[in-house]
């Protein structure tokens, strides 16, 4: 299990890297979305892969960590909010530019 | 002490709160933002004057004592970091009160400028490493909000550039932070310092270097600093000067703690590497810096260029270094928001930011040439100027250490620092203005001057009477790495 979960990872983060690489916004957000899953579910790993034991200590040995599950819903939560910015950001670039390139030709030097 | 330990967050939290609701009425929003900042500052006296006497103010929260619940401690390290938090804070906001800054003002850009504070407040007040994490995300949003809100073409750009960036450092760190815990079951500093001693060298290496890597991104180290030249000459003065002095200067901090602090000694080939990156940093920017004419951007470049000599300090793995390391930021701090701020002064008066269509000033406001020669050849490291100390501290502990390459690369970079600063007064102040029909403009500036007059008389106290902050400076890296 802790294979494929690393394998899953690793793949995410290539695939979100590679999105991350190109010059349109909207790859960029999905490349950004993809790292932040990966990220999540590293974090979530971080307390030792269980199934079927209650985060709860103080029950009994067989328990979860239950810390790196409150971490990834930290994570998640502060990663939602920066999505919904960075695409509402997007849309407005997108709609004053006229084109969604990351690396357009703003004007230089305003004040 | 528990109330004053959570002042760093929740005075600029509730001056955030309070500015925000009195949006829609410009006069008490200011008057609410004066009170704010001058509690944070009252607050911030209080911290230093506890952590000298080595009475650190500490706090756990949530029921839980200190290795499980989220724990507050403000070291001499963190109280004297706070209060340069709120001297710049005062500083722009004074700066903020004068005409220097022609742009409409956005009724959110107060509340922002609180907001960002209590991140950085909150990132040196915190011992634990999550928490951290989670400072750096309210910093990381008040500062695209800032760029944000401005609405131009060049900052909606700057903004989506600065975030992706960003974004990726702060999920390198949430990775990084992930595989501490994994590793060593702690997220606390303390706990984390003793659980660290019984790692494994290899993996502490591969833990750390992740760690270190994703602060190198935020302090703007070489080579992941493009997304700070790329974005920062988009925002208003004022708020660049506070961008400039504090927020890179946070994954400073963030790497003295980890590897001078929490993790010392970690494996030699990190703090090696560190150096090596160092006298990289230092020189990539100043070379950056030479090659424009914009002044935003020259200093922009010059900020990663003396990240260069703090992140040297910390690579020289020593008591010394630390202390010297700790001079140098609060001595940059004061000089870089200083510099951003006059450069703000002379694009008002002058019209424009770009060097070769400026010049002139020297024969109509010669004190403000003399005003701009105090930072920057502070800033050069010229006696008897902080600069000078904040070097000469590095400088001794390199050379003690046997460390002739990365030397010589300061020696060296301080001479380019001067050609940019030289360049900058020149073209500024020296040659005759290109517009022969440019006259001086009528503007409301006194409390700019006041601001950068404030600035400057630090920068002369420290380099002129440095034995108290030295002092203070030691006795702070003595605490560090003691476990």
């Amino acid at each position: 299990m802790a294979a494929l979960l690393a394998l899953v990872i690793g793949l995410l983060v290539g695939c979100g890297v590679y999105l991350l690489l190109r010059a349109r916004t909207f790859s960029v957000i999905l490349g950004i979305v993809l790292i932040s899953y990966a990220t999540n579910l590293f974090l979530f790993a971080a307390g030792r892969l269980a199934t079927n034991q209650a985060p709860l200590v103080g029950e009994g040995p067989p328990y979860a960590d239950p810390l790196p599950q409150a971490l990834v819903l930290t994570a998640i939560v502060i990663g939602f909010a920066m999505t919904a910015f960075v695409a509402v950001l997007a849309l407005r670039a997108r709609g004053e530019f006229g084109s969604d390139r990351v690396d357009g030709k703003p004007r230089e030097d305003g004040p | 002490m528990s109330a004053l330990v959570i002042s760093p967050v929740l005075v600029p939290l509730a001056t955030a709160v309070l500015t925000t609701l009195a949006g829609r009425r410009p006069g008490i929003q200011q008057v609410l933002s004066f009170a704010g900042i001058a509690a944070f500052l009252a607050c911030a006296l209080a911290l230093v004057a506890l952590a000298a006497a080595d009475r650190p103010a500490e706090a756990a929260f949530g029921g839980w004592a200190a290795p499980f619940g989220i724990q507050f401690l403000i070291d001499r390290t963190g109280a004297v970091l706070v209060l340069v938090t709120a001297l710049m804070g005062t500083a722009s906001l004074v700066f903020l009160a004068s005409d220097a800054d022609t742009g409409p003002r956005h009724p959110l850009l107060l509340p922002l400028v609180h907001g960002l504070l209590a991140g950085v407040g909150g990132a040196f007040a915190t011992a634990d490493l999550f928490n951290l994490y989670v400072w750096f995300e309210v910093m990381l949003i008040c500062a695209l909000g800032l760029f944000a809100i401005g609405g131009r073409l060049d900052q909606l750009d700057a903004t989506f550039k600065y975030l992706a960036l960003n974004l990726l450092g702060t999920l390198l760190l949430l990775i990084a932070v992930g595989a501490v815990y994994a590793v060593t079951g702690h997220l606390n500093f303390g706990a984390l310092a003793q659980a660290s001693e019984a790692l494994p060298p290899g993996l502490a290496t591969l833990v750390l270097a992740a760690l270190i890597l994703a602060f190198l991104i935020k302090a703007g180290a070489f080579p992941l600093f493009a997304w700070l030249p790329a974005s920062y000459h988009t925002l208003p003065a004022p708020v660049l000067a506070l961008f400039a002095g504090l927020l890179t200067k946070v994954g400073v901090y963030a790497v003295l703690r980890t590897l001078g602090d929490v993790f010392a000694p970690a494996p030699e080939l990190l703090y090696e590497a560190l150096g090596w990156i160092a006298a990289a940093t230092m020189l990539v920017g100043v070379l950056g810096a030479a090659y424009h004419w914009d002044m935003r951007r020259i200093l922009a470049f010059h900020i990663v260029s003396q990240i260069g000599y703090i992140l040297l300090g910390v690579a020289l793995m020593s008591e010394a270094g630390n202390a010297a390391t700790l001079f140098y930021t609060v001595h940059h701090i004061v000089v870089k928001a200083n510099l951003f701020l006059i450069a703000a002064i002379l694009w008002r008066l002058a019209g424009s930011y770009d060097l070769r269509q400026i010049g002139g000033l020297y024969a109509l406001r010669p004190w403000l040439g003399v005003l701009f020669l105090i930072p920057a050849l502070s800033l050069v490291g010229v006696p008897p100027l902080s600069g000078f100390w904040a070097k000469l501290l590095i400088l001794e502990e390199a050379i003690a250490q046997g460390r002739v390459a990365w030397t010589v690369v300061a020696l060296l970079v301080s001479v380019l620092t001067l050609y940019s600063m030289v360049k900058i007064w020149m073209e500024g102040f020296w040659s005759p203005h290109p517009d022969p029909q440019w006259r001086l403009p009528r503007a409301r500036l006194w409390p700019a001057y006041a601001a950068t007059l404030g600035l400057a008389a630090v920068t002369l106290w420290i380099g002129l009477n440095p034995q108290p902050l030295l002092t203070y400076a030691q006795a702070a890296a003595s605490t560090l790495g003691a476990h």
